[in-house]
């Protein structure tokens, strides 16, 4: 059975979750404030006649229904980054501080490592990782583009991430973004379900456990993990934190998020998972008119 | 060392530390802003500097060990071993508030030429070369980047993966 008919029995209102599936999202942008503060660019979206409308969750995202972010002066200048609404909740959860390392574990086009180092007031150190070169050369872009000078690029497989290049150094916190099905993106991308496939969800999900692992070993012990995904399948999301927890020294962490959730589901198929995976929360589409989400925030124990 | 290279060596402080005679040091890189633009030293305190293929300087809030292998360290930020150095538009729109020398103010239209990338005649009594490329944003003055002011003319240097017609 294929998305979104599988997930029958995991999503309330099922039916306003296929309709949802079903209509576009508007254009949504975050606010660059390693340029720029939320005011400067309401002015300047403002003398574009740029209509921009505020979320009531985050106040550095914000909603263009009527324009495309990309071609304006804002957007010139690194301002503001076309970013999805829900895509901005996991660096938000990890909620890195000024001065801190931080790992960006599968990080190309960069929207979220420009977000993190923004959270971090661009001071300490965010250490971007991507495996594909194409994909890198976006992520330097946006980098670039948003102005953020204290992210470096690494080009490497999560999976075998290496410390040397920084002396050996570990992380106070790493934000694992994984590649994935990419169900929840259906709105932006109405092809998302044509390619998908049983057999790719488990090939895929055994690359997010071998990345999250990595990036539980490379962080200090107290440090945070952020997990994410931008689909629904179970196999991707609580199978991938049952496994993690069974091999790592960590434990998921109870966290607030003002968007309407459902906690993560304990049991899928003939699978059941450790019971602390209801600390994750999954982000449905037809709850707050975004795009789909999971998102799990950890605590490195060793 | 080619431009392929991903390794970033750290510019060294001084002409006493420098091994590599074409490598700019970080004292030249700081007066170059200080001299040209008026950008006061202390705003780079922070920062390191460091070289990857030949005249290619980056700039990094970090303070990894040199040389370092990655694919990015920061942005980059001046193109120097040419007669004369030229900062990236990444460089002038991240640190250009500080200049208060070479600044050329553009009205809106011409702002919108500068960065669809054309050329345009110009008065300007200053020096010619590099100057900072600034329009009102906002309310305030904000730098767009890098223009080539020469024989009455400024010429647009918006790399052309940079350059857009802009809505408005």
């Amino acid at each position: 059975m294929e998305p979104p008919d599988r997930y029958r029995p995991i999503v309330d209102d099922f039916e306003a979750f296929r309709e949802a599936c079903e209509r576009p999202l508007p254009s949504v942008v975050r606010v660059n404030t390693i340029k720029a503060s939320v005011a400067d660019v309401r002015q300047a979206l403002a003398e574009a006649d740029i209509t921009a409308d505020p979320v009531d969750w985050h106040d550095r995202v914000l909603v263009l229904p009527e324009d495309p972010p990309g071609n304006n002066w804002p957007y010139f200048h690194g301002w503001i980054h076309g970013q999805e609404e829900v895509s901005a909740v996991p660096a938000t959860v990890l909620d890195p501080q000024p001065g801190e390392r931080v790992w960006d574990a599968c990080a190309a086009p960069g929207s979220k490592t420009t977000q993190l180092a923004a959270l971090m007031d661009d001071r300490g150190e965010v250490v971007a990782s991507d495996n594909n070169l194409g994909r890198i050369s976006a992520l330097r872009s946006n980098t670039e583009r948003l102005g953020a000078t204290s992210v470096a690029v690494t080009h490497e497989d999560a999976r075998n991430h290496s410390l040397s290049p920084f002396g050996g150094a570990t992380y106070d916190r790493a934000l694992v973004d994984v590649p994935c099905s990419c169900e929840g993106t259906i709105r932006k991308n109405p092809d998302a379900f044509d390619d998908w496939s049983l057999s790719h969800v488990q090939g895929v999900a055994g690359v997010q456990k071998g990345i999250l692992a990595r990036a539980v070993q490379a962080t200090d012990p107290g440090g945070t993990v952020v997990y994410s995904t931008c689909t629904f399948a179970p196999e991707e999301n609580e199978a991938v934190l049952d496994h993690v927890l069974g091999e790592e020294d960590c434990e998921l962490v109870d966290y607030d998020l003002p968007l309407t959730h459902r906690p993560g589901v304990t049991e899928w198929q003939d699978e059941a998972f450790d019971p602390s995976v209801t600390r994750a929360k999954r982000i449905y589409p037809h709850h707050n008119d975004t795009g789909g989400f999971f998102c799990a925030k950890l605590e490195v124990t060793g | 060392m080619s431009n392929d290279s991903t390794t970033f060596t750290r510019l060294p402080a001084t002409d006493a530390e420098r091994e590599d005679e074409g490598r700019a040091t970080r004292a030249e890189v700081v007066d170059f802003w200080a001299e040209r633009f008026g950008v006061p030293p202390e705003t780079f305190a922070d920062y390191t500097f460091w070289e990857r293929g030949a005249g290619k300087i980056w700039v990094y809030r970090g303070d990894p060990p040199s040389p370092v292998d990655v694919e990015g360290l920061g942005m980059t930020f001046l193109r120097t071993r040419q007669e004369h150095w030229k900062p990236t538009l990444e460089a002038v729109q991240r640190f250009g508030h500080h200049a208060t020398t070479n600044v050329v103010h553009l009205e809106e239209n011409e702002a919108e030429a500068f960065v669809a990338g054309h050329d345009q005649e110009l008065d300007w009594d200053g020096d010619w070369g590099y100057l900072v490329v600034t329009h009102d944003l906002a309310g305030d003055p904000e730098p767009v980047g890098v223009g080539l002011y020469v024989y009455g003319e400024l010429r647009s240097q918006v790399p052309k993966g940079r350059r857009r017609e802009l809505d408005g």
